[in-house]
């Protein structure tokens, strides 16, 4: 991946150079050098969890400021499902209008997208019956995951976009049908509880070009739109999305909109790890979808966002129940939608083929990755296991592929360097009993 | 240029399971191999790990890499298999209840390992154990 494009960084003078957030990378993308982490981009997927691991908050997610949405002429926010659920409010319409009282113009909520992309999902299923499990590609971190380790998983990845991609895609469409303003003058905003999604904006996964032009954090807003909804009374209803939408918020959502039965649902970024190599043992065949979301509980435990994820997941199922009885008026609305812009579920398929992240070949030629391979064995030998990181890498396998990628020594290893000084003192203890021969006695 | 690994195989331990065949997948994403050779042969390992595990009273699970295939072998201890014929048919099994309540012993285990192996050899003595030879070209 090029480099300045991923949305996580590192705040130099917090990092204390501790081992926590190496510790917990799933794709083994930080070593610690000179007392600080660095993060290999190329292996880096986003996922947020080193920002959640780093006691001394040294890891962060760049993100656009409110300010941003000024370059446009017309700005749109497209307020993520997870978004509703950060708030105690009564009336999510007067959480929509706080957005538009903060500078936006319009709205086009992602949990609507999210709905539309629930039935181009259904009819993609009822077509490709062959792939299973189809694996969904809403969450960018566990879709990079897959590039990343999991390449013989690649065909599996549901080809739609995502539904904040959808979301600007027809946010774009509406606004330059109704009012008549040109496209690049619409300024589309993700109102995001992730950083993968900033990611996915700079390098978009199966199109060219995404539609969404910023990406702001839930938490960077949440104090103003907080303030914003403690004075507002009755509102004009301006909210469309269904709990079906809103459900995709927490982690088996998506798959409950579905309406199947054959799905798995998983959360974690290490727990969907534990899935992926199922699935790719063949073991999970019969299911017909799988749900893979790398934070904790879904969305509502994105890294951006504010709530208790537990807290915010009872919200969301408590605005599911809710708009049940309004199910029917609102599926309409999804109708109406996508037969007013003339949507096909061809418009939302990827443009451009997802390819696999070779960052763990440890050679581009095999043989040579071979003997690569042999050395790391043979170095792990010799390590001591106890995967401590005290050498900055994150376990004694990573330290043995990394002194054979030439990234390390061996006496990066406490351990070994111990024992190397260990020989040294005891070489220095018998020199030092050594005398050169004019002082040397004879002993009678 | 030949890489190989071997692995024993402990019978009816369900917990370690899987982990040999993790390690083979493990070397070849490691190696570079292709997406499409690495589907077969992480299907093909695994069921075959999987049946010494469920079906013998021990063995080993070897891998042997070379620039142009890979070969997975799967050498158990006892008892061997009464009918091959039956035993490749799809759907057929010997699973005893409590396997299949795991989820395991749907019968699919050989025929999957015929399926996704470019050659396919089994060779079986009731009483003796049972040997499988697979082979996926690296092209």
């Amino acid at each position: 991946m090029p480099f300045n494009l991923h949305s996580i960084m590192l705040d130099r003078e917090k990092c204390r150079g501790c081992t926590n957030c190496i510790k917990k990378c799933p794709t083994e993308a930080i070593r610690v050098r000179s007392s600080k982490a660095r993060i290999i981009d190329q292996r880096c997927i986003d996922c947020g969890e080193c920002i959640r691991t780093c006691p001394y908050h040294a890891k962060y997610a760049v993100t656009n400021s409110l300010d941003d949405i000024k370059k446009y002429e017309y700005k749109v926010a497209l307020p993520a499902p997870s978004f509703y659920a950060q708030f105690e409010t009564d009336d999510i319409n007067k959480l929509l209008h706080a957005l538009l009282e903060i500078g936006f113009d319009d709205i086009f909520e992602v949990a609507k997208a999210a709905e539309i992309v629930t039935e181009f999902t259904k009819e993609f299923i009822s077509k490709k019956r062959d792939k299973r499990p189809i694996i969904s590609s809403a969450c960018p971190a566990v879709v990079r995951l897959i590039q990343t380790k999991f390449p013989d998983l690649i065909d599996n990845i549901l080809p739609l976009a995502s539904p904040m991609e959808v979301a600007a895609h027809l946010a774009k469409k509406r606004i330059n049908r109704q009012k008549g303003i040109e496209i690049d003058r619409i300024g589309a905003f993700f109102i995001s509880p992730c950083a993968a999604k900033m990611t996915y904006v700079n390098l978009p996964l199966g199109f060219e070009r995404s539609y969404v032009d910023g990406v702001i954090a839930i938490k960077d807003i949440y104090g103003l739109v907080r303030s914003k909804l403690k004075s507002m009374n009755d509102v004009e209803p301006i909210s469309i999305s269904s709990g079906k939408g809103i459900g995709w918020a927490a982690s088996g959502g998506e798959s409950l909109a579905l309406g199947i039965d054959e799905y798995v649902n998983v959360d974690g970024i290490h727990n969907v790890i534990k899935v992926l190599e199922e699935i790719e043992n063949g073991r999970l065949n019969n299911i017909v979808y799988f749900e893979g979301l790398a934070c904790s509980g879904g969305c509502v435990g994105g890294p951006l966002t504010v709530e208790n994820p537990y807290v915010a997941k009872n919200r969301i199922k408590k605005w599911s129940s809710k708009l049940a009885d309004k199910a029917q008026i609102l599926e309409e609305n999804t109708r109406k939608i996508v037969n007013d812009l003339g949507i096909k579920m061809e418009d939302l398929l990827f443009r451009k083929e997802l390819e696999a992240n070779p960052v763990l070949e440890l050679d581009s030629d095999i043989e040579e990755a071979m003997k690569k391979y042999e050395r790391v064995n043979e170095i792990l030998k010799i390590l001591p296991g106890l995967d401590c990181g005290a050498c900055g890498s994150p376990t004694c396998k990573t330290l043995a592929e990394d002194i054979v990628r030439g990234l390390a020594n061996d006496t990066d290893c406490i351990f070994i360097l111990r024992e190397n000084i260990k020989e040294l003192a005891n070489k220095m203890v018998e020199l030092s009993n050594k005398l050169p021969p004019s002082l040397e006695r004879d002993e009678e | 240029m030949l890489l190989s690994m071997e692995f024993d195989i402990k019978a009816g331990d369900f917990v370690l399971a899987g982990e040999a065949s993790s390690k083979i997948k493990d070397a070849l994403k490691k190696l570079g191999v292709k997406p499409e050779i690495l589907k077969k042969v992480a299907i093909i390992s695994y069921e075959a790990e999987m049946n010494i595990v469920i079906h013998s009273v021990g063995g080993v699970l070897k891998a042997i890499i070379s620039k142009d295939k890979i070969e997975i072998i799967a050498e158990d201890r006892g008892p061997g298999i009464e009918n091959i014929e039956l035993a490749m048919m799809e759907g057929y099994s010997t699973a005893p209840e409590e396997i299949r309540n795991l989820g395991f012993g749907a019968g699919m285990g050989l025929p999957n390992m015929k399926k996704y192996s470019d050659h396919f050899e089994i060779e079986s003595q009731k009483g003796t154990g049972t040997r499988v030879y697979m082979v996926v070209f690296n092209k």
